[in-house]
């Protein structure tokens, strides 16, 4: 299995990660050595297993629906990079 | 000996008979981590100044007669992924080098509700994607036992905090291994309790399915007094299990007549070192004259456990660590064109390579036209790997292996190959896809460095973990050995109270 | 070549509950920015979702009441894409195994009863707000919406042209008052539309290449949107161009579609299984309680007017589709109301009055019970059908009873002989002319004799017998 240059700059697309085209085939041939040790669960034949998303056999926990404390705007926006008033600021953002 | 090298319990009765104030035991932690901290690195923050106010509030509280916990007045460190309020979490990254949580981790709260006083937050690998500690934005931490080793990791701060004395025990995080291949690389005991044990409220999060809180130890009666604290049901994490919780110090009997052990003959095949083999093989033969039953067993599936940890810690990673995007908190680079490129450079700028790697290989493993070959193939791998150890249960009480192939290895050894890298959690990796509680206690030396063996158990049976290290514990001394680290500042510090160097 | 449209639509409907979909933040709309939120609806490090219960029940009751099947075992997944307004940079969703699915919802067309089916129903979380105008140095950001909870409706493509579009949306949003889940009010978002369409030459059954629409904001905006985007897929297409798959923005101002500027990256949104939440079994005892709290849905209503109460269609169609109207109708019939007249009144003189002051029926005081009691006047021949209005104008506005109006203005029909034969002889005194032409055998003349009799007693003259009276008088059979 290999993943080529083309499919690193495509997932970095997904993953929102800038690369430089060093970092590029250096992820292209350390992805490519992982994923062939991967190779080796193909060789399991499991059309017959379930998949196990959760290894406890827990279900329909919830809470009932009502309102507690928020947190003070300014508790909310300590961490804020960059704020204008009670927003976050962000560089603007394009047509999505 | 100095209060630095004792455990919880002992300290307690020092405390609660008067004898030790916790503003003594504080005061004495903080001068081992004046003495010793530049050259071991534990800590990614040391918070002096809550350590003394919690201290002297649980010298108050003694004093006023109010009831005093085992905990109460004892010295922790928290890896830095667990969330403490207005106390800097990093999870050792760029990425969060400046973020002060507004909210505690509910271990966090449990630990001072039992008394419990912060020293610091420990080192670790970057969001916990590591098994060397030197994957940290801070630097690495260096192992007490031989500073020019590793720790272990990710957790690999606590493990040398509570190894070096720089705190009594500790919280690190396990999802494939990160308590327990550092407790065995520092000489400590580690205990990764069953998935849904320990609440992971406030845990940042790494591989939530494999995720899991649990403590460092000098001791096995120190780890079940810790247990007691965070162990028990949230309703704020809907994974964390109702199972009642036993008092986990009823476990602390030296009988294990008649425990059935099996020995999966899988994690003694190549890549064992000879002194570690050597190390466990006489630990088995101890718990066996103790009158275990010991018998070899067979866990088929152990050989693609790295490969689907490897699938699915990577694919959740990859969606758990989009959130780092510079928007709310947190690293966010400069001179960005537009939000887009904000981001991609505030995550390539603020994570390290070994979690971009990560990110990357988790993003692949989800993405279209993959995920049936790698996420949903490595989901019905692990069903697999669960049915091996159901079916061992079946016959045995628990199961005995090494925690880790080899013992420490040197600082950049394995810094440059990933995969080898991989390789040091053979033996933890298996256990977290499983959800099962695990312990590593030390079992010998080898190179003059500690050896840990594991014991694994079906589902909630931590106390029977417990019951067979206690009983191990009782046999041998390795759990009082200290690293010689501490014990030239205690010998420079107190020449005519120089410690036995027995043992 | 004649083309037909092949639409599918997506709404987004915001449940109305107390707290957000998986922490206790409040859910309430509006509020000063970013004061409804809490470090798990900041996706802060280290947080976990709970589900609200609430919710849950919610979506199955929407399932419920457009037929959907309720999925016995149910899990959210993660929908994993970068956007600010998305504080963990993933939704949380469900993806291949939704609460609800196959369904359906009948709409009336100009042609006759359409089956509309309904693919899925699922649970998922509202986004945040940006602000982008009038802010120079970027956008702003406030999580008051974050984590609201939201079900997604996704109907089959069969839907044919904008109307039925409009009266398919209608329907979504009616059921949904009806069922209580949301206030669907579009103008605050709390319903949304997305349509895809494609086209194709008329009677073929291949599906065109479909394009997104987003950004509609209003049920008339949608049917312009498909209107215009239909158009322009047509001329398209019969200029020999190719439709290309993207998403298309609708602007509300200028009447167009516009394709988005920036490079369309393919979606790919790597849904897994969310490990922080267990999976959901709803077994049939669950269902079945959801089921038993379903109230009346409108088709029912409107089978119970046309039925019971031989209501017109249009009359009971128009009832239904205001879930006010339809239960202020139904509680002054309870209270003894004829039907006919209620439904009658409600239509043309209380939906008159509330039209012409831009109310609702619950911004006027007038109380079913009102109502009832207005048509026994009139029954009752206490008061006219037209002293009847002032007396419901009056009612609307101080919300005193009908019967305390009509005492306190002495609105009391003369019913009285006697008192009117006085009344009546006056008025023929005084036109002569009339009375003239009358009894020359023009007897229409009548009429405006009449009407002089009802305007000497201010209306109060029951008309009937003021008509007997002067027809005798005039008779001279008195």
């Amino acid at each position: 299995m290999s993943i080529s240059a083309g499919e690193v700059r495509h997932v970095a697309e997904l993953a929102r990660m800038a690369l430089s085209d060093h970092e590029v085939e250096e992820l292209s041939a350390q992805l490519s050595r992982i994923l062939d040790h991967m190779e080796t669960l193909r060789e399991l034949p499991t059309d017959d297993v379930e998949p196990t998303a959760h290894v406890l056999p827990i279900r329909n926990v919830w809470r009932q629906d009502t309102v507690g404390e928020s947190l003070p705007p300014d508790a909310a926006l300590a961490n804020a990079p960059e704020r204008r008033g009670n927003y976050f600021l962000v560089p603007k953002i394009v047509e999505r | 000996m100095s209060l630095c090298d004792l455990t919880a319990h002992e300290l307690h009765k020092l405390f609660s008979s008067g004898e030790a104030s916790a503003t003594e035991i504080a005061e004495a932690h903080l001068e081992r981590i004046e003495a010793i901290e530049q050259e071991v690195r534990a800590y990614v923050t040391v918070t002096r100044d809550r350590l003394l106010e919690a201290a002297a509030a649980a010298d108050k509280a003694r004093q006023s007669g109010e009831v005093i916990g085992p905990l109460t007045g004892i010295p922790m460190a928290i890896k830095d992924n667990i969330v403490t309020q207005g106390v800097k979490t990093t999870c050792a990254s760029r990425i969060l080098e400046n973020f002060i949580p507004p909210y505690n981790a509910t271990v966090v709260d449990r630990l001072y509700n039992a008394g419990g006083c912060l020293v610091g937050k420990a080192n670790m690998d970057e969001f916990a994607m590591g098994s060397s500690c030197e994957h940290s934005h801070f630097g690495p931490t260096h192992n007490p036992w031989d500073t020019g080793r590793v720790p272990g990791g990710s957790s690999g701060g606590s493990a040398a905090a509570v190894a070096a004395g720089e705190a009594v025990f500790a919280l690190g995080s396990d999802t494939g291994g990160s308590i327990r291949q550092p407790a065995s690389f520092c000489g400590v005991v580690g205990m990764k309790p069953t998935y849904g044990r320990v609440s992971r409220y406030g845990l940042v999060a790494f591989a939530s399915s494999l995720d899991q809180i649990g403590p460092f130890t000098r001791d096995i009666t120190d780890c079940a007094l810790v247990l007691n604290a965070i162990c028990g049901h949230d309703p704020r994490d809907t994974t964390s299990a109702s199972e009642p919780v036993p008092d986990f110090t009823e476990s602390l009997v030296p009988d294990i007549c008649g425990m059935r052990l099996g020995v999966p003959r899988e994690y003694f095949e190549e890549g064992l070192s000879k002194g570690v083999r050597e190390a466990v093989n006489s630990a088995i033969e101890l718990l066996a004259e103790m009158g275990a039953t010991v018998e070899e067993c067979s866990l088929p599936h152990t050989r693609y456990a790295l490969s689907t940890y490897y699938l699915i810690a990577p694919a959740e990673a990859s969606s758990n660590l989009a959130r780092y995007d510079g928007v709310r908190y947190g690293y966010r680079a400069s001179g960005a064109r537009d939000f887009v490129d904000m981001y991609k450079k505030t995550r390539y700028e603020g994570f390290g390579p070994e979690v971009r790697r990560r990110i990357m290989l988790g993003t692949y493993a989800l993405s279209a036209g993959y995920y049936d070959a790698y996420y949903l193939k490595a989901l019905k791998v692990r069903t697999l790997i669960c049915k091996d150890f159901d079916n061992a249960f079946d016959k045995f009480d628990a199961l005995v292996t090494p925690t880790a192939p080899t013992v420490a290895f040197s600082l950049g050894e394995k810094a440059a190959d990933p995969l080898s890298m991989y390789l040091s959690d053979i033996c933890t990796i298996p256990v977290n896809l499983a959800g099962l509680p695990a312990l590593s206690v030390t079992c010998g030396f080898n190179e003059g460095m500690p050896v840990g063996l594991q014991l694994i158990g079906p589902h909630f049976a931590e106390g029977t973990l417990l019951r067979l290290g206690y009983a191990l514990e009782q046999s041998t001394d390795f759990h009082r050995r200290r690293p010689p680290l501490t014990k030239t500042q205690e010998w420079d510090r107190n020449m005519e109270e120089a410690p036995d160097n027995a043992v | 070549m004649r083309y037909e449209m092949v639409v599918g639509l997506e709404v987004h409907i915001e449940l109305s509950t107390e707290s957000k979909m998986f922490c206790d933040c409040s859910a309430k709309f509006g509020g000063e920015a970013n004061t409804h939120v809490c470090p798990v609806c900041l996706g802060m490090p280290g947080v976990l979702p709970v589900p609200n219960k609430k919710a849950i029940d919610y979506a199955m009751r929407a399932s419920l009441a457009l037929n959907c099947q309720i999925a016995p075992f149910t899990k959210f997944d993660r929908k994993n894409y970068h956007y600010p307004d998305m504080p963990k940079d993933y939704q949380i969703s469900q993806y291949d195994k939704p609460i609800g699915s196959n369904g359906y919802v009948v709409i009336r067309t100009d042609k006759g009863d359409r089956r509309i089916g309904i693919r899925r129903l699922h649970m998922e979380e509202d986004t945040g707000k940006s602000l982008h105008e009038g802010v120079a140095a970027g956008s702003l950001l406030d999580f008051n919406r974050a984590g609201v909870p939201l079900i997604e409706i996704v109907s089959e493509p069969d839907i044919r042209t904008a109307e039925e579009a409009r009266l398919y949306l209608q329907k979504i949003r009616t059921i949904m008052l009806y069922t209580g889940v949301s206030d669907v009010k579009m103008e605050e978002g709390s319903m949304r539309c997305d349509a895809n369409i494609s086209l194709r030459p008329e009677g073929s059954s291949e599906f065109g290449t479909l394009v997104e629409i987003k950004n509609m904001n209003s049920f008339r905006s949608v049917q312009r949107a498909l209107e215009y985007e239909a158009a322009r897929q047509q001329s398209v297409l019969e200029s020999g161009g190719r439709i290309v798959r993207e998403t298309r923005h609708w602007d509300e101002g200028r009447g167009v579609t516009f394709s988005s500027r920036s490079k369309e990256e393919a979606h790919d949104y790597r849904y897994f299984p969310d490990p922080d939440l267990v999976p959901l079994e709803i077994n049939q005892e669950w269902v079945d309680e959801v089921r038993r709290a379903l109230p009346e849905l409108p088709d029912q209503r409107f089978r119970r007017y046309v039925e019971e109460y031989n209501l017109p269609a249009y009359d009971a169609r128009v009832l239904v589709e205001d879930l006010a109207l339809a239960g202020f109708f139904d509680e002054a019939v309870a209270a003894g109301a004829n039907p006919k007249a209620a439904s009658n009144w409600i239509m043309v003189d209380l939906q008159g009055l509330l039209k012409g002051e831009g109310k609702s029926i619950s911004e006027v005081k007038i109380k079913p019970s009102h109502l009832t009691q207005l048509i026994d006047l009139i029954e009752k021949a206490t008061i006219s059908g037209k002293i009847a209005k002032d007396v419901l104008v009056e009612v609307c506005f101080t919300g005193k009873d009908p019967e305390s109006v009509v005492k306190e203005k002495g609105l009391v029909q003369i019913t009285d002989e006697s008192a009117l034969i006085k009344a009546a002889e006056e008025v023929l005194a005084a036109n002569p002319g009339p009375v003239e032409d009358y009894r020359k055998g023009k007897k229409n003349a009548i009429g405006f004799l009449v009407g002089q009799l009802m305007k000497a007693t201010r209306g109060k003259a029951n008309p009937g017998l003021a008509n007997d009276i002067l027809r005798k008088l005039l008779d001279g059979s008195v």
